[in-house]
């Protein structure tokens, strides 16, 4: 009986201090002062509530702004829809219900795998070498992303909501296409359109960071006042950004509640 | 819910259904509820707005062939001919491991405070109206990217690790007060209520009955969140000057234009994720399913 709770408290002193270390390393090798940290934040307050919010002004600069949050509005969307349709394509080959070959759907997720786990901001600097200042900069660094997200939700999805029905059709000697049309996608159809509702509302906000990069969209436009100092015109983009995004959960959210 | 979106499948259950037939006499065999309409209509507005898109986008006389041609090029130097030239390879895994370190951090800073903001949060613990304003708060901040935040933070502490830490925690605590809420509200009522009935305190009541059983899926989330920081640690080296190997990134892309060494980069931040990954799912397979 003691045994346990001294074994109990040892592993809790064990897990404490192994926390504490790794945090006083972190701060260290990352030179965060904590100090520093603490007091930039009511800085940062006082600062934002002087100087970040949108002016007359600045108000001018908003159908530009607008239309480049448009842009990159679309861009996204246009990302994860083409991507969510080759993620659909793979994700047939990668899930074991609809795909007995384990060699390709090792193949399969192996690919997806890779695409999922560079992160966009790698996609978007190698991008930025062949496609330049360009929306399809933007657009290949989301897809390839998306796609390595999604086939690997998809996969998951179309195994655990479809494999009862794919074995009643085998056993009814349904040809593949009959099975993956009749089954596979009728039962598993509210998921992987919530999931790619998901990575839509990811995406808008990721395609911010990708613009920032590579000098597109709207992550150029808020660079550029911020560069220049004008937070009036940024904090006006900050906030069109803020709703669009609720805008779009809200619709996402409205679409779930329906579908599933 | 979902009976009352679709009152046909609804009413109609079990063997009921195969009874329906057709004015000709032939057995239905389609049920269609409202949910199957609303997914083919979410799908084509899906499918128009991005024909739209594409038709609008601003290509600027892109060649898209050269273009592509290129991009093939470039992807077999990055991923076949990677070489480190302007870092040695130690470095770069010393660069990995400050920008793991500003994960760990951002995501224990977030995690402490979601543990008890989630609480004010869950609609099982606090009340009605501070659940509903502090969950709208947290959907605000949620809303604005991260490297937004960084960038804010970064006029009033400097750019540097110091407004990336603040930036990418504040971004967890909203994040995690969510998840954490949510995990808090699955928590059987009954408990709490037998504890109420015996007179336990708020706090009794938070750390006998709501920490113990839902530990497992905080951990679970916590980790998942530390598996998104990194990805944001690296874009906040790249973006927002926070160091790490982020910025040996933007320097090798942007500055060097070196695409062997944004190889090498690449793939130490791909062996990071994938042993981040793998931690991951075997977590959350164990514990949140």
């Amino acid at each position: 009986m003691i045994d346990i709770f001294v074994k109990r408290k040892k592993q809790l002193v064990i897990f404490w201090t192994g926390i504490i270390v790794v945090t006083l390393g972190s701060m260290i090798i990352t030179r965060y002062d904590p100090v520093l940290g603490i007091t930039a934040i009511p800085k940062a307050i006082i600062w934002a509530c002087s100087n970040f919010y949108p002016t007359e002004e600045s108000l001018s600069k908003l159908p530009k702004i607008l239309s480049k949050l448009r842009e990159t509005i679309f861009l996204s969307i246009a990302a994860t829809t083409t991507a969510s349709i080759l993620a659909l394509l793979f994700s047939l080959f990668g899930s074991k219900t609809t795909n007995d070959n384990s060699v390709i759907s090792t193949i399969t997720r192996l690919i997806a795998s890779v695409f999922r786990n560079i992160p966009d901001t790698v996609w978007a600097m190698v991008l930025l070498f062949s496609f330049g200042q360009n929306a399809m900069t933007g657009y290949f660094a989301l897809f390839f992303t998306t796609f390595g997200i999604l086939t690997r939700a998809f996969i998951e999805t179309i195994d655990e909501a479809s494999s009862d029905c794919v074995e009643a059709l085998k056993s009814t000697g349904a040809s593949y296409f009959q099975i993956v049309s009749q089954a596979v996608i009728p039962s598993s159809t509210p998921q992987l359109i919530s999931w790619v509702l998901f990575m839509l509302e990811t995406n808008i906000r990721s395609s911010t960071l990708i613009g920032l990069l590579t000098g597109t969209g709207i992550g150029y436009t808020f660079s550029m006042y911020y560069k220049s100092m004008n937070y009036n015109a940024a904090s006006l983009v900050v906030i069109s950004i803020v709703v669009s995004v609720i805008a779009i959960e809200f619709m996402s959210n409205y679409i779930r509640r329906v579908i599933l | 819910m979902e009976i009352s979106n679709s009152p046909k499948i609804g009413v109609i259950s079990g063997l009921e259904r195969h009874k329906i037939r057709k004015k000709n006499g032939k057995i239905k065999i389609k049920i269609s509820g409202g949910g199957q309409h609303a997914a083919s209509i979410t799908i084509f507005i899906l499918i128009i707005l991005t024909i739209y898109g594409f038709c609008t986008f601003d290509y600027k006389d892109l060649n898209f062939l050269n273009a592509s041609y290129e991009l093939l090029a470039n992807l077999r130097t990055v991923f076949l001919h990677p070489k480190p030239t302007h870092f040695t390879l130690l470095e770069g895994l010393y660069q990995v491991i400050i920008t793991l370190g500003l994960a760990f951090l951002t995501t224990l800073i977030g995690a402490a405070f979601a543990l008890i903001i989630g609480l004010f949060a869950a609609k099982n613990l606090s009340n009605e109206y501070l659940s509903n304003a502090i969950k709208a708060f947290v959907a605000f901040i949620r809303a604005v990217p991260t490297v937004l935040w960084v960038l804010i933070f970064a006029v009033a502490a400097g750019l540097g690790s110091v407004a990336a830490v603040i930036g990418l925690s504040l971004h967890s605590v909203a994040y995690l007060t969510k998840v954490y809420s949510e995990s808090y509200e699955e928590v059987d009522s009954g408990v709490i209520e037998a504890l109420k009935a015996s007179g336990a305190s708020f706090w009794q009541i938070v750390f006998q009955a709501i920490l113990p059983s839902t530990t497992t899926s905080l951990l679970a989330w916590t980790f998942m969140r530390f598996e998104i920081n990194f990805t944001n640690a690296v874009a906040m080296g790249a973006a927002a000057g926070a160091g790490g190997i982020g910025f040996d990134l933007f320097m090798a892309g942007s500055f060097y234009y070196d695409l062997r060494s944004v190889g090498v980069i690449a793939y130490l931040i791909l062996s990071f994720a994938l042993i981040l990954e793998i931690f991951s799912t075997r977590i959350k397979n164990k514990y949140l399913t």
